[in-house]
């Protein structure tokens, strides 16, 4: 599936958009699984680039979320405590949390959409 | 140079091919999900276990034949059950021990003839078993084959899997009773031994045909095709680890291990004291007089978590009390369930214990198991 272009992603299937927005990738959803849980930090946590700042649990796997860059918590998306599975369903609509990004500048670090594709293209063939 | 090789089952290609999620397990390379683009996942695929029928490739489970004048009394003296009380054609759930009374592995014992049983046992435990069961029953006169790589075996579960084997063979399987074998022509292969045995805590059938590329993926497509009308889809080993969790059937180095004994795992009903002597009966005599340290005990999470193996059990106050051996959502149930060990004061229904998870102490509580048992067929539908 394509992958947007309005965003940028890591080599651990995270994506963020330009004003902190993040989520899990579909190559990430799918490999997961059925998803059943999302446990995500308070709002006013710090969060660290490459740092865990949460979980993802398939039926199967427990996953850790990784901050794309570093920033404060402001928003939760709570829909996805009672229903985690809209991951699944489609995994670059359901955010999991904002941040106000701290150097955007980090940003320049990350992937592009069409350099995600060739990286889960080249993790898949291995 | 030893080298490790990962093991494929005949219908591998099949599997690939429909898209599944591969992974290695106990040295074979099996399928873990169907794709949700074919109905599949692991919950779809518990669910249609539960309530329609699915199908799972288990060709990587073992098989060992004893038969002989003494075939009985060889199996008598490696097994805790009671192999006497079968009839031919008859099955029974039993263990093979070690001579403290702890799990070499816990196999289905089928009585095929007069003096002919077939052991199925784990895939992970295949070698070790053989050789166990050939070193302790060289004295008697008996002969014991290994004929893991013999069969592929299919097993076709969930409470339509009966009238979808029954369209592709011409047994009349409504005489077969659960944990009963017969033998019939399967799509056109003659005198293959269906069993009404399984692990998914549900009614169905596991059948053995011949081993090669050809006649399994054949046989696969067909059981499907013959499904279709009741929801029938693929199912891998993550469904079949959350369905037998329903139904608390133990697994080899979770629940069940060489350094867990029959009275701990809870397996009592199983285990035949009266039979004169069997590998592990001293032991067990004495570790019955002695009283358990632990049993095993299921939890229901009551707060929000899931308990995974592995995880520490607490008591209220923070203390290590025992641990996890599974841990899962329960796709059915719609539960956080998991089987743990807990030391027997701590064991009884009720009684509430946290599940260290992520370093928090998450509540959870001990509840009756099974926590899923499949519903009495009415004797019309029987």
């Amino acid at each position: 599936m394509p992958y947007p272009t309005d965003r940028k992603y890591t080599k651990e299937h995270e994506w963020i958009t330009a004003d902190g927005t993040m989520g899990i990738t579909d190559h990430a959803q799918e490999s997961l699984g059925d998803i059943v849980f999302v446990e995500l930090p308070k709002v006013g946590t710090e969060i660290t680039a490459g740092k865990p700042f949460g979980t993802v649990e398939s039926v199967k796997a427990v996953s850790d979320l990784f901050a794309p860059v570093s920033g404060t918590v402001t928003t939760l998306n709570d829909a996805l405590a009672t229903a985690p599975e809209q991951v699944n369903k489609d995994a670059h609509a359901a955010w999991m949390v904002k941040i106000k990004v701290k150097d955007p500048a980090e940003m320049n670090a990350l992937l592009s959409a069409a350099d995600y594709d060739k990286f889960v293209s080249e993790e898949a063939g291995h | 140079m030893v080298r490790e090789i990962v093991r494929k089952t005949a219908l591998n290609a099949v599997h690939r091919q429909m898209g599944a999620k591969m992974v290695e397990f106990n040295g074979w390379d099996m399928p873990v999900e169907y794709p949700s683009a074919i109905g599949c996942g692991i919950v779809a695929e518990h669910m249609a276990v539960r309530t329609g029928v699915g199908i799972f490739d288990v060709s990587h489970m073992g098989d060992i034949r004893l038969a002989g004048r003494e075939a009985l009394a060889a199996v008598q003296h490696i097994s805790m059950n009671d192999a006497s009380r079968l009839a031919i054609g008859q099955a029974q759930y039993s263990a093979l021990l070690y001579p403290q009374g702890t799990f070499v592995d816990d196999v289905i014992v089928h009585r095929l003839g007069e003096d002919e049983y077939l052991l199925v046992i784990n895939a992970g435990t295949r070698e070790k078993d053989f050789s166990w069961v050939r070193d302790n029953t060289r004295q008697f006169d008996c002969q014991v084959e290994h004929l893991s790589d013999d069969f592929t075996q299919i097993a076709i579960q969930g409470p339509k899997g009966v009238d979808v084997l029954q369209k592709l063979t011409d047994a009349d399987l409504s005489a077969v009773k659960f944990y009963w074998v017969t033998r019939g022509t399967v799509c056109g292969l003659k005198n293959i031994l269906m069993g009404r045995t399984g692990y998914t805590a549900e009614d169905g059938f596991e059948i053995y045909i011949p081993p090669d590329e050809e006649t399994s993926a054949r046989v696969w497509r067909e059981i499907l095709e013959a499904g279709k009308e009741y929801g029938c889809v693929p199912c891998g080993l993550g469904a079949r680890n959350t369905l037998r969790l329903e139904g608390c059937l133990s697994l080899y180095g979770h629940e069940i291990s060489d350094t867990i004994n029959v009275w701990e795992a809870g397996l009592d009903r199983f285990c035949k004291m009266e039979k004169p002597d069997f590998i592990g009966h001293a032991a067990l005599e004495k570790t019955k007089a002695e009283g358990v340290k632990k049993t095993l005990v299921g939890l229901e999470m009551v707060d929000r978590g899931i308990a995974r193996d592995g995880y520490k059990v607490l008591d209220e106050s923070g203390r290590e009390i025992g641990y996890v051996t599974s841990g899962s959502p329960a796709p059915f149930l719609k539960k956080n369930i998991a089987l743990a060990y807990l030391p027997p004061g701590q064991a009884a229904v009720g009684n509430t214990v946290k599940v260290e998870i992520r370093g928090q102490g998450v509540k959870a509580q001990v509840v009756p198991t099974p926590f899923y048992k499949r519903p009495k067929k009415t004797a019309k539908s029987e």
